[in-house]
């Protein structure tokens, strides 16, 4: 398969992450978007990684799971914080910082 | 070491600077009162000394040798900019011996005057003394026009705060403000001509300019125009009509202030500048015309309002007024001498009226000459020192103001100016009229009142006699040593029977009571009515004030509060309002700013694309 199929995948995949960002009302659904943004980047960088036989892709991709890993767990942390104080997790319901 | 001139110069003009820095240096010294007095006239005392040795010491210079000693202030490219230092002359040297023998006489008699002020006060009154001292010794002896203007300043300033001395009086400290604002409009005339001259010329140094002037070589273009601005300084600072208006005023400082300053030595600045630069005004005839003519109407309408006042600071301060009008127009008839020496000997006798004014005050305590009577009988040693003076004043021979007097009618009439010698004629006879007004309402007639009162203290007493022998003595001085020269033969007489027309009519009118004051008064009537409310020009000046000053801040309010203040209103209103239109876009949902990164990396992806 050449590069341009991995590039498609990887841009599908980021689509439907941000569809999926933007269109989900829970917050947990939010965040499963932006990990499939994440990965799709992790996707690119890998086949890319593997056409131009450079090693720095693959360390990269392992430094953005870790860095992934980390962030969905502050972000999971938030939203049950968020749920017990608000009793919801209904992206609509939570806008304090409306100006 | 012996020191020459230009040396004791600096020491007179070193000693009243260094009182003035103690008194208002160091606070408890100035608060003690008697001591800062103290102080004060032994400084003014070691003035006098060295003013009078620096005469003694002056060799009758060279004619034609510069008298100045400069010393280079504002450095500048290709020389000083301007100098600083001392002009040694005998007119300049004359002046200083009167400015601290005058300065001196007050102080002492001050210090029994204002006997009853708080210590602290009495401290502040000595270091105003000494500051203006020091700034009319400094003007009396400036070599240049910028410096002669920064002393001329601070004996405005000096002015201002003697005047106001008693600040807590508000006609006082109305009348300080006054003296203060209407000197500075002739000031601000002053400062341009100076300005002007040295644009024109590169110099503020007397001595170039008086050479180039005299050798013809002065060309400068508006000469007219600089000299008339000049010599606007001379009429606000030396009462000339129509900047008058605020010495009368100036009376509500203590009795000692209106000696020395609005009688003997302030007020002289202005003639005494005139006669100093007098070899410029000499390139400028029609500036010369009206410097004659404007003094001599101010010595008129200044004698007419003297013989309505009732006070008699007030008619002394008129009386003042009148005889700046006599310098003025000997300066302005190319006699600047003639001008000097009248203010020499009015310098003596008017600190000498002031001066018995005082205790005449301090005796019946009242300014008003009507509730005053026969003070000679009571006091006669006070009143034989204040006819004296009178008698100066009215020019009777053989007093000093006869001599005087009559040098300003012969250079008056020597430059043909008849109209300024006639109104100068009658000044004479109202002059002596107006003056034995006050001597027979005062002095003789009845008492008033019968109570005791104490003699005057022995400061004040011994001050009013040593100015009564020194009149005296100048008078007989001039009166033996004398040449006639000048003047025709029959003018003398003539000044000597108006003056005693005018004592016999108001000896007629209020020592007799042959002619009734009032009859004379409806007789007059347009004249007294005029000169009762001053000829309306206090109120000129007030009005003039409300029209242009408040009508301006009128308009000028108006703007700021409608035209300034409302561009700034709208614009902040503009501001809030598009803040809160813009708010609307903070929704505070995190997709819908996720929506705007979106559609902003998509209009940047376009963006690279098409570029």
């Amino acid at each position: 398969m050449p590069l341009t199929g991995y590039l498609v995948l990887a841009a599908l995949v980021f689509v439907i992450g941000l569809f999926g960002v933007l269109t989900r009302r829970n917050a947990v659904g939010i965040l499963l978007g932006i990990e499939l943004m994440l990965n799709a980047v992790n996707i690119n960088l890998v086949a890319f990684s593997r056409f131009r036989a450079d090693v720095a892709g693959l360390i990269f991709t392992l430094f953005t799971i870790a860095i992934t890993v980390a962030e969905i767990a502050v972000g999971l942390a938030i939203v049950i914080v968020i749920f017990r104080v608000r009793r919801t997790i209904e992206a609509d319901h939570l806008d304090l910082l409306r100006g | 070491m012996r020191l020459g001139s230009p040396e004791l110069a600096l020491l007179v003009l070193a000693l009243p600077f260094a009182s003035f820095l103690a008194l208002a240096l160091i606070r408890p010294l100035r608060r003690s009162g008697r001591p800062a007095a103290a102080v004060s006239i032994l400084a003014m005392a070691a003035a006098l000394g060295a003013a009078a040795a620096m005469t003694w010491e002056a060799s009758p210079a060279a004619r034609g040798l510069n008298p100045a000693r400069l010393w280079s202030w504002l450095p500048a490219d290709g020389g000083p900019m301007a100098s600083v230092g001392v002009w040694v002359d005998g007119m300049a040297m004359q002046m200083c011996v009167l400015v601290a023998l005058i300065s001196l006489l007050v102080q002492i008699y001050s210090w029994s005057y204002l006997a009853d002020e708080p210590p602290p006060s009495l401290g502040r009154y000595y270091a105003y003394h000494s500051l203006f001292a020091f700034s009319m010794l400094g003007l009396v002896l400036s070599p240049g026009f910028l410096q002669m203007f920064v002393f001329w300043e601070l004996v405005g300033l000096c002015s201002y705060l003697l005047i106001g001395y008693w600040y807590d009086r508000p006609s006082a400290a109305r009348a300080a403000v006054k003296a203060f604002w209407i000197t500075k409009l002739g000031d601000l005339g002053f400062v341009a001509g100076i300005v002007m001259l040295w644009a024109a010329t590169g110099t503020f140094d007397f001595w170039p300019l008086f050479q180039a002037a005299q050798a013809g070589a002065l060309h400068v273009d508006g000469l007219t125009t600089i000299m008339f601005l000049i010599y606007l300084g001379a009429v606000g600072k030396s009462a000339q009509f129509p900047l008058h208006v605020w010495l009368p005023d100036a009376m509500e400082g203590p009795t000692p202030v209106s000696a020395l300053i609005h009688a003997a030595t302030m007020v002289t600045a202005g003639v005494y500048m005139v006669a100093r630069v007098h070899p410029l005004f000499e390139l400028v005839p029609p500036v010369l015309t009206l410097i004659a003519w404007v003094g001599a109407f101010t010595a008129l309408l200044a004698a007419t309002m003297a013989c309505v006042e009732r006070d008699i600071k007030r008619v002394l301060a008129y009386s003042t007024v009148s005889q700046l009008g006599y310098m003025m127009a000997a300066n302005g008839a190319g006699a600047p001498e003639a001008a000097f020496q009248h203010l020499t000997t009015h310098g003596v006798f008017k600190a000498l009226l002031f001066l018995g004014a005082g205790i005449v005050i301090h005796h019946f305590h009242t300014n008003d000459v009507f509730r005053m009577g026969g003070l000679f009988v009571q006091r006669p040693w006070v009143g034989g020192a204040f006819l004296v003076a009178t008698l100066a004043l009215a020019g009777v021979w053989p007093l000093p103001g006869f001599f005087s007097k009559e040098a300003v009618l012969a250079g008056v009439l020597d430059a043909r100016l008849s109209v300024p010698f006639l109104m100068l004629i009658a000044t004479s006879f109202l002059t002596a009229f107006y003056m034995f007004r006050v001597v027979f309402l005062a002095f003789f007639g009845q008492a008033r009142d019968h109570h005791e009162h104490p003699a005057p203290p022995v400061a004040m007493d011994a001050v009013c006699r040593g100015l009564a022998l020194l009149t005296l003595a100048l008078g007989l001085r001039a009166a033996l040593g004398r040449h006639h020269a000048e003047g025709p033969a029959w003018l003398p007489w003539v000044s000597l029977a108006w003056a005693l027309a005018g004592i016999t009519l108001a000896w007629a009118t209020y020592q007799a009571h042959a002619v009734d004051p009032a009859r004379l008064a409806t007789a007059l009537a347009p004249i007294d009515f005029l000169a009762r409310r001053r000829y309306f020009l206090d109120a000129l000046f007030a009005g003039t004030y409300r029209v242009l000053l408040l009508g301006l801040s009128r308009v000028v309010g108006w703007v700021d509060r409608y035209l300034v203040d409302g561009v700034l209103n709208a614009l902040s209103a503009g501001a809030l309002r598009a803040g809160d239109t813009a708010r609307r876009l903070q929704t505070g949902h995190p997709q819908d700013y996720v929506y705007g990164v979106a559609l902003g990396v998509l209009l940047l992806l376009v963006w690279a694309q098409l570029g």
